[in-house]
């Protein structure tokens, strides 16, 4: 077991990712943000926050993915979660989703299909805080805190205050 | 969440009920959006086996399980083999042969959907869609549901609020499911009937009862009409339509003395002039076509928290 | 000649005995050693055989669930040596034709008394008397009558019949169910019906006609036998009615001694029976009303259904339970070990008092000289675990599958015959209507 991200990795990687998302958009204007629960939501409040901080307003959302899994019979069911939009919708925007790992890639796919349900974004983007290789899926994130590479075998656990009580992302063998 | 069967609305406790009408939310919101179908339960086999005529619970089922994408055989016991005298067991052995995921059960006997679900015959989840006086647990559901929208949208539960089941209760499954699940989530009820038309043994259910429905009706914020057969007037429960419906109708004098957020609602099929008037159906304080909605959405919880994963037992 | 050493009586003597010739030749005490060539009882206790007053045999008509040869042998594994079978055949036994058939079939099956029940009714369909004067007269000397399974509604027959029979000195055994107050009626009516939505038969209409019966019985002086009572009132109108000289007796089911209705929670029409199971404090007043003398007999309602009349919903099941090879046992686990009856009084209400109400002259005799040898060895300190499928009887409709009971019935011996060994039925040899 090893530490991959200390808090204050974290906390720059946010700042940075937030950054990153202002320069490519050129700006905040048609931008939005939706987390995809649980830990990804969490990012996503982070990132928004920060960015309102230092460009201005930002509207941000959630997105459950669970009725659009492709894994549903290969575990038990699971709860939807509360999908919410974020101010203004995501008609015409341009739509940056925020998960916590990005790995086989069939969340994000899901994800898609969520985000189908809901309208249609102008561009859909995604921001994830590691990427630990391994897609199975022609899938790549546009805004990565940190890339690291794994052996399958191995799992990356994340651990955010807001629910596990510190920041901390480690590899668990 | 709930798993294996929905047989009576004692199977759920009030979180698992809050859950479900929590997805049944979200899934609401889903479906009122551009595209009404979700890939969820794709390649799942729901089956409505409806030994008794009911289209509007039949076409609520089905169109919340098309919604979730499962495909959808329609088993009308009328002119099928089972008229002609083939037993429940057999039927049920048949549809374990086809293979199917779900049977949404709808029998003019008591207990059919929990016979079902403890015998052998079949391994499909069990959900019961009305067996003769006992119970109909979706029903009970989508007026939790739909009571809660209109009267506690933001709180968590039915504290507080005050209903009464109007009319036939005895002969009701509808009255049946909705004591046990509305007093459970918190709400008081009071059954309202005359006595030839509440069961011996009331008295232990956990409700208020009241042969006076002028009496209740100023202190409500819920009330619920039950369909009144009028092969019970055969039968003496009471004197007469006209009698029935003067003392136990939901007429415009009385739709007057309900409180100005009061709701009215009906489980259908109503019977316009007998216990529910016309004028009462279609005003403002009616959610009748509300709680038609709502049913979709609650189907489509319940078929997604029985089916939405991997069947009972294959879990690792 | 058989002989019997060491067997124990409810007196709780221990005695040698001979037959010979049908009936009991020598008795004397034990000198506590086993005999040569006897039975060796060890310290089972002998009972005269028990006597039922109402089984349905099934023959004819429904030869799948049961013939008079299976039911006799369901009837020797449980200890009796004389049944009564009601009239509910098909043909119905309403007239001299039937009811000697069944008596002839029981004479072949040969292993106990098989006395045929007379319909009071044609057809069973309440309306017009059945010729009970010729039942009365045939070789199967009919006395008892009865419409069980149906309830002789109308008061106008019902006083009728009860007149009649006083030629012969019959009695009428009526199935008490006031039909208005049960149509559909699926289960006891009260807080569980409430609950599981299952149309109620109320203990009033098994008391209305019990109470209109006691009044017509005392008005014509005639005798009246209540069928399988189910409800502390209608013990409480029997105890009455006793108290008032009227010439009425009353019998309970094993079932109705120790089942209730909550038991018909899961829907399962094992437990579906005609009357329904009741509460708790019903089986506290039957049992009460049994070990007073109130109710005068235990008669075990064998009603055999094939599996599919049962393996079906609630409402498409078919009344009725197996009752003759569980009926000892049950009445020994609610009555005797509960220390509210003794065995002498366990004799006196599944033998002595039956064949006393039915007339049976050989059957609930004292075990002294010169008394008739339908006799049964039990062991009462063994018990037994109910296995559907090793029922005699031909269908396996028992609700007590799996239950541990007290007391094995070991050897029967009808007319001076053993007819069952160590558990075993010694067949006859007459096979073919099994
Ligand atoms: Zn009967």
């Amino acid at each position: 077991m090893g530490v991959l991200l200390s808090g204050s990795d974290i906390d720059r990687a946010i700042k940075r990712i937030s950054h990153e998302i202002i320069e490519h958009n050129q700006g905040i204007s048609n931008l939005v943000l939706m987390g995809i629960p649980t830990r990804g939501a969490y990012l996503a409040e982070r990132i928004c926050n920060f960015i309102t901080e230092i460009e201005g307003s930002v509207g941000c959302g959630v997105l459950d993915i669970t009725l659009h899994r492709d894994d549903l019979r290969l575990r038990p069911p699971k709860p939807i979660l509360p999908t919410k939009l974020p101010q203004g919708g995501i008609e015409g925007k341009d739509l940056v989703l925020v998960d916590d790992v990005l790995f086989s890639g069939r969340t994000i796919r899901a994800a898609l299909d969520a985000i189908g349900e809901l309208g249609r974004p102008k561009s859909v983007q995604l921001a994830v805080l590691v990427d630990r290789g391994h897609r199975e899926l022609p899938i790549r994130a546009d805004f990565v805190g940190k890339n690291i590479p794994t052996s399958i075998s191995e799992s990356v656990k994340v651990n955010l205050k807001e629910l596990d009580g510190e920041d901390l992302v480690e590899l668990l063998k | 969440m709930i798993s294996g069967h929905l047989l009576s609305a004692e199977d759920l406790t009030k979180e698992s009920a809050l859950g479900l009408l929590a997805t049944a939310k979200e899934l609401a919101a889903i479906t009122d959006g551009p595209n009404k179908k979700l890939p969820t339960l794709r390649g799942k086999s729901i089956v409505n086996l409806f030994f008794e005529d009911s289209t509007r619970t039949r076409i609520s089922f089905e169109s919340a399980a098309k919604r979730l994408s499962a495909d959808v055989i329609n088993f009308s016991a009328k002119g099928s083999s089972v008229s002609k005298g083939e037993s429940l067991k057999d039927t049920a052995q048949t549809l374990q042969a086809i293979g199917a995921d779900a049977v949404v059960i709808r029998h003019s006997a008591s207990g059919a959907a929990k016979r079902l679900a403890d015998t052998h015959w079949i391994q499909a989840a069990v959900i019961n869609a009305g067996d003769g006086t006992h119970e109909h647990p979706t029903q009970a559901l989508l007026d939790a549901f739909t009571i809660k929208q209109h009267l506690r949208s933001s709180e968590n539960d039915l504290t507080g609020v005050r209903i009464l089941i109007v009319g036939d209760i005895l002969h009701s499954r509808v009255a049946r499911s909705n004591v046990i699940l509305l007093t459970k989530l918190g709400a008081t009820v009071t059954l309202v009937a005359p006595p030839t038309l509440l069961p011996v043994g009331v008295s232990n259910w956990p409700v208020e009862i009241s042969y006076d429905f002028d009496k209740e009706i100023a202190n409500c914020d819920v009330v619920m009409m039950l369909r009144i057969q009028l092969e019970r007037m055969n039968d003496s429960f009471f004197p007469s339509a006209q009698e029935y419906s003067k003392r136990y109708g939901l007429n415009s004098s009385r739709l007057r003395k309900l409180s100005k957020s009061a709701i009215v609602m009906h489980p259908g099929p109503m019977n316009r002039g007998l216990e529910i008037s016309a004028e009462s159906a279609d005003d403002l304080k009616s959610v009748i076509i509300d709680q038609v909605k709502n049913g979709v959405a609650i189907r489509m919880a319940v078929l997604y928290e029985l089916l939405g994963g991997a069947p009972i037992g294959a879990q690792r | 000649m058989i002989k019997i050493s060491r067997a124990k009586l409810t007196d709780g003597r221990v005695v040698d005995i001979d037959i010979e010739n049908k009936v009991i030749t020598k008795l004397q005490t034990s000198t506590g050693k086993p005999t040569a060539d006897a039975i060796d009882a060890g310290s089972k206790l002998l009972l005269p055989g028990l006597v039922d007053l109402h089984t349905h045999l099934r023959e004819p008509g429904r030869e799948d669930s049961e013939t008079i040869l299976t039911g006799s042998k369901a009837a020797v594994a449980g200890g009796f040596t004389a049944v009564s079978a009601m009239a509910n055949t098909n043909p119905v036994a309403d007239n001299a034709g039937v009811v000697e058939q069944i008596y002839r079939l029981g004479k072949e099956a040969g292993l106990i008394d098989v006395q045929p029940i007379g319909a009071v009714t044609q057809g069973l369909n309440g309306e017009k008397l059945s010729e009970m004067g010729a039942m009365a007269d045939s070789i199967a000397k009919v006395r008892i009558f009865s419409d069980d399974g149906e309830c002789v509604s109308d008061p106008l027959i019902m006083r009728r019949a009860l007149e009649y029979v006083k030629i012969f000195n019959g009695i009428i055994a009526q199935h008490a169910q006031e039909p208005r107050l049960t149509v559909n009626a699926q289960m006891n009516e009260g807080i569980v019906s409430a609950r599981i939505g299952l149309p109620g038969w109320p203990a009033v209409a098994e008391e209305a006609i019990i109470a209109r019966d006691i009044l017509l019985a005392e008005h014509v002086q005639s005798r009246l036998h209540i069928c399988h009572l189910t409800t502390a009132g209608g013990v409480e109108l029997i105890r009455w009615a006793k108290a008032r000289g009227i010439q009425v007796t009353a019998e309970v089911t094993p079932h109705h001694l120790l089942l209730t209705d909550d038991l018909v929670e899961n829907y399962d029409p094992i437990f579906k029976v005609n009357p329904p199971l009741r509460t708790q404090k019903d089986v506290m007043a039957l049992r009460e009303g049994l070990a007073e003398g109130v109710i005068d007999i235990v008669a075990t309602d064998h009603a055999p259904h094939p599996a599919e009349d049962k393996d079906c919903e609630f409402h498409a099941g078919a009344c009725g339970m197996l009752g003759l090879e569980t009926a000892l046992s049950i009445v020994v686990k609610t009555m005797v070990q509960s220390n509210l009856m003794s065995w002498a009084d366990l004799v006196n209400r599944m033998s002595i008092t039956p064949a006393k109400i039915a007339g049976y002259k050989s059957q609930g005799q004292d075990i002294a000289i010169g008394m008739p040898a339908n006799l049964i060895l039990i062991d009462q300190e063994k018990s037994w675990k109910v296995d559907k499928n090793l029922m005699k009887s031909k269908s396996k409709n028992t609700p007590f599958h799996g239950t541990e009971l007290p007391a094995v019935v070991t050897d029967v011996f009808h007319e001076g015959e053993q007819v069952m060994k160590n558990g075993e039925i010694l067949d006859k040899g007459t096979s073919q209507n099994e």
